[in-house]
């Protein structure tokens, strides 16, 4: 990882590429930094802190936040004391590690590569410019990343809710949306930023949380764009919740004279000014790219949209313009987390796909000791107390701790260490653990979470099992938190070693064992997603199954006409549909479906019915690709009536040319036909954006057509609110209705006559349409049984549920089954081709593994004690406990099992045991707390 | 149990490894202060600690019983 550091340049091509980085100096020396923040405290200047956007301060050394990665400090030389007037060097004095180099230099390096993703993320938008909302000069105006910071527990006010100006807590907040986003007034963003809607509606919520009033909180919006999976139902709750959402684009923020409050005036739905004070206003802030992103993409040539994103295409949704620049994230449009981290897979999948033949020739092989078999003697227990420079030793007295250790059971031997991390230590260690003939080791010094792998290592290179390890934490739960109590820290100290020793003392060997890797793959749905994964799998060098239940590829997108960007979809599945066919590593099963799937990650047995036969196949991974179909209405005339059509019915006019749209005088579309309401609680996210593109296509074929859009919200994210806002200049009218007063629809000979109201004109309307275009949800197939075959998780509406909605999109809870497309949500092409990669590259890291290593700590179940109740399997969030029915036990499958021990818990026979947690252990824990 | 004007509880703190052990670890990086009476024994999740160990720390002397996760 290099840190501090750019490129400057990028040469080569594709598979050789050389890349020029400038790393600038830290001034720290990373390997003897032991981040203990003694330089930060003795440091005596002051600087604005970025991280919290200006709201606080911190050092001139420091670490940009708590979870910093790698977790060094740094020295900002800008700002540096010494370095801008020779004098001070006070964190080289006191720093206890001589971790500090006033003398680091600039390096200039040379990559040899194949090629590079670019990920340089977004900035927020600075409001500074526009007066009207007094950013610059009202205090308690902030941007949504300063509220973000005063909301944060590690922000300038501990996450106490306050407002900037006198630290008193605000009673009535307003949001306004759209600050640097849809705007080509006052900026020129014109794009929407995508994620504003969903961060305010979260922040109006938590910041209720986080008041001990009743806090008012009002968001001033124009279209509220909840448009991601379980999104809509969040914001119902926040309105639920008492949240004010008020349909208006604010006028101005003013101050109020004699107080720091802010007086809002804006316009409503109904033209009626308003003016109304807050205590604070929150601007919801756009995306954008920085400056330098911009300079490095012209240097590099990768080109980009008038708003500086990547200019990349609907079915190449990670490529650049250059050969071997891949991107990801927010550079290629605003985007959500979910959507950044599926881009950052499917990039993964891209970058390595024309690398896939060298894969595995750079890797060497560590040699490992032979492991010393100790399950015979009795336990020799070495104790190593750290003092961590001063971090412990200055609060606890280590000379005592360390003798105390020396009178506990089974301890042989003792040693205090300045640095039990550091390197030489490390090396001494190993050699004290062979001398002393120890089997058993504890460490009292930091956390296991960040230090139990590096003593582990040592563990290993001494010949022992690397779960013959304690840690005690005298430093982050004792010297650190007790410092002003130095004799209840020591005691504290002894306790925690005495718990460690009375648990190493138990402690036995575990061990992993590598089970091989079917390193084929299962997809299951050849649409466009479905393909797309396979044909990147087998790119990327794996044989792969494509299962189809129908008789063609392509699935929704065969209904397309167009991508938003005018793409020609059916040439594009035609081509993939080709290439998939041809591919000698792809098998397609087409009028095919699964019978039933046994095994588990890299070792899956699935079942297929052919039309001929039933065939089995053993495959490492699958990916569910199964897709989701058009909701076909029950109201609005749908299917009674000629002139009403759904969206893929009016593409397939387009596509056929339909002599019927020439002579169309009036289009009316209407929105969210089966979307957002009791059935379908949720938005398709595609179909305004579908709307929109018809209607722009019905205006290119006959300019003098009349063109109505009756929606909710307009939903044009992203880079697709440039098709609304052309739109709007072609013409064509969106006038919006409510739930509660949906368009009204009567038959009228060849026509259908729609009556709605126009919430402006405050008037109904009514209309002689040609056509009327249904914008009609996508709903799930809700596919129940391919659900249990795989043992993965569905929501309510009938989408797959993965592991993680922000962290892991295209994961499932069970190891080795992934999925992409529409099964997940209803999503655009470049957003589902994007997951297919992802998905693709999910796959991979299992794939490219010739076994697994399983084992360590998991969950073992002793079949002598088993009752055989199962409550184990039941609570087991894995599913990586199964019934063995001939014995009538459960048993656990270790290539599962995550160690969590719930069913160590739940079993009544103690029968179920975490390995390296179990009872004994645990209770030997309890009673050495409790023995002094 | 007999209070007075010293009783110092001793509380056994079961610290789920991905969470509370973690923010734990964390309120040492911030230097936050808390008084000195929890012991924390790590587990791999709060799900993991069954009954037997409430009752076993409340046996062994403890004061109080504290899960986080």
């Amino acid at each position: 990882m290099l840190t501090l550091s750019e490129v400057t340049d990028i040469s080569g091509e594709e598979g050789n590429l050389q890349v020029k980085v400038l790393q600038h100096p830290r001034f720290v020396d990373m390997d003897k930094c032991i981040a203990c923040g003694t330089c930060a405290e003795k440091c005596p200047k002051k600087v604005e802190d970025q991280y919290n956007a200006g709201l606080m301060k911190r050092k001139a050394i420091y670490v940009p936040y708590s979870q910093t990665v790698p977790l060094k400090y740094a020295i900002d030389k800008d700002n540096c004391i010494y370095f801008q007037k020779g004098k001070c060097r006070a964190c080289e004095k006191f720093c206890p590690a001589g971790a500090i180099n006033f003398e680091d230099t600039e390096k200039e390096l040379d990559l040899k590569v194949g090629s590079v993703i670019m990920a340089p993320g977004f900035t927020s938008f600075d409001p500074s410019s526009q007066d009207t909302y007094g950013y610059a000069a009202l205090p308690n105006v902030v941007t949504s990343l300063e509220f973000e910071r005063i909301l944060s527990a590690t922000g300038p006010f501990m996450g106490h809710l306050s407002r900037p100006s006198d630290k008193s807590e605000p009673k009535k907040i307003a949001w306004f949306q759209c600050v640097g986003s849809r705007d080509m007034n006052r900026c020129d963003n014109g794009y929407c930023s995508s994620v504003c809607c969903m961060y305010a509606v979260k922040q109006t919520l938590i910041a209720k949380e986080h008041s001990d009033v009743d806090l008012d909180c009002t968001v001033f919006f124009m279209d509220m764009r909840t448009h991601g999976k379980d999104f809509d139902r969040y914001y119902e709750h926040a309105q639920e919740e008492g949240i004010r959402f008020i349909r208006s684009r604010v006028h101005s923020a003013e101050p109020v004279p004699g107080t720091d409050d802010v007086l809002v005036t804006y316009v409503d739905e109904r033209g009626h000014q308003e003016r109304e004070i807050f205590h604070m206003v929150v601007l919801s802030t756009g995306l954008e790219i920085d400056e330098h992103v911009v300079a490095l993409s012209q240097r590099l040539g990768i080109e980009l949209d008038p708003y500086h994103f990547v200019q990349s295409d609907t079915f190449h949704p990670v490529a650049t313009s250059v050969s071997g620049i891949y991107a990801c994230g927010a550079f290629t449009g605003p985007k959500d987390i979910p959507q950044s981290v599926m881009e950052a897979s499917a990039a993964a999948c891209a970058a390595t796909q024309p690398l896939a033949v060298s894969r595995n020739t750079q890797t060497k092989t560590v040699e490992i000791p032979a492991e010393k078999d100790v399950t015979r003697e009795p336990p020799k227990i070495g104790v190593f107390v750290c003092n961590c420079g001063i971090n412990i030793g200055g609060v606890i007295r280590v000379p005592e701790v360390a003798e105390f250790a020396g009178t506990l059971p089974h301890v042989v031997y003792v040693e205090e260490n300045l640095f039990t991390c550091s390197q030489d230590t490390q090396d001494k260690m190993t050699a004290v653990i062979q001398e002393q003939g120890l089997n058993r080791v504890v460490v009292a010094a930091c956390t296991p979470r960040t230090h139990e792998e590096l003593f582990q290592e040592t563990l290993i290179n001494a010949g022992l099992n690397k779960y013959l390890f304690e840690m005690a934490n005298i430093r982050n739960h004792d010297s650190w938190v007790h410092a002003n109590d130095p004799d209840a820290a020591t005691q504290k100290a002894k306790d925690l070693v005495r718990m460690a020793v009375a648990k190493a003392g138990l402690l036995s060997p575990l061990h992993q064992t590598d089970l091989p890797v079917h390193q084929s793959a299962l997809v299951v749905g050849a649409g466009v997603a479905g393909m797309t994964a396979a044909l990147s799998l087998a790119q990327q060098g794996y044989p792969v199954h494509l299962v189809e239940k129908s008789g063609t590829f392509g699935g929704n997108a065969l209904q397309l006409h167009r991508a938003y960007q005018g793409e020609d979809v059916s040439a594009y599945v035609k081509k993939l549909t080709d290439e998939v066919s041809a591919h000698d590593r792809i098998t397609v099963y087409p009028e095919s479906t699964i019978q039933g799937v046994d095994g588990f990650i890299g070792n899956f047995t699935t079942e297929i019915q052919t039309p001929d036969t039933t065939e089995t196949i053993a495959h490492g991974v699958a990916i569910l690709a199964t897709g989701a179909r058009e909701y076909k209405p029950d109201e609005y005339l749908y299917g009674s009536h000629k002139a009403v059509l759904t969206h893929s019915e009016m593409d397939r006019l387009f596509m056929n040319d339909d002599p019927r749209l020439k002579a169309a005088q009036n289009v009316v579309f209407i929105q969210c036909v089966g979307s957002r309401d009791e059935t379908h609680p949720y938005c398709s996210k595609v179909c305004c954006t579908h709307s929109v593109e018809s209607a722009l296509e019905l205006k290119r074929r006959n300019p003098d057509i009349n063109v109505y859009v009756l929606y909710r919200d307009m939903r044009t994210y992203g880079k697709r609110e440039d098709l609304y806002r052309e739109a709007r200049k072609a013409g064509i009218l969106f006038v919006r209705y409510a739930l509660q007063e949906k368009p009204k629809i009567s038959d009228s000979g060849d026509q259908v006559r729609v009556v709605f109201r126009d919430p402006i004109l405050d008037r109904e309307l009514a209309v002689e349409a040609d056509f009327l275009c249904l914008a009609t949800a996508i709903v799930s197939y809700h596919d129940q049984t391919l659900a249990q075959f795989f043992k993965v998780p569905m929501d309510a509406d009938g989408w797959f549920l993965e592991a993680h909605q922000k962290l892991r999109p295209v994961d499932f809870a069970n190891d080795g089954v992934f999925l992409c497309g529409m099964n997940h949500y209803p999503k655009p092409l470049d957003e589902s081709i994007a997951q297919a990669q992802a998905a693709a590259s999910r796959a991979l890291t299992v794939l490219a593994m010739d076994t697994i290593n399983v084992g360590g700590v998991v969950c073992h179940i002793d079949p002598d004690l088993c009752a055989g109740c199962l409550a184990c399997m039941n609570v087991c969030p894995y599913g990586a406990i199964s019934e063995d029915k001939e014995k009538n036990v459960a048993e656990v499958n270790e290539a599962l099992c995550k160690g969590c021990g719930a069913c160590a818990a739940t079993c009544p026979c103690e029968a179920a045991i975490l390995m390296g947690f179990n009872n004994q252990e645990i209770y030997a824990q309890i009673k050495g707390a409790l023995a002094a | 149990m007999v209070q007075n004007e010293n009783f110092e509880p001793r509380i056994i703190a079961f610290m789920c490894n991905w969470c509370t052990y973690g923010a734990a670890d964390l309120a040492g990086v911030s230097r936050l202060s808390y008084p000195p009476n929890i012991r924390p024994v790590r587990v791999m999740c709060s799900a993991t600690v069954s009954p037997h160990h409430l009752l076993r720390a409340l046996q062994e002397g403890a004061d109080g019983v504290l899960v986080g996760g």
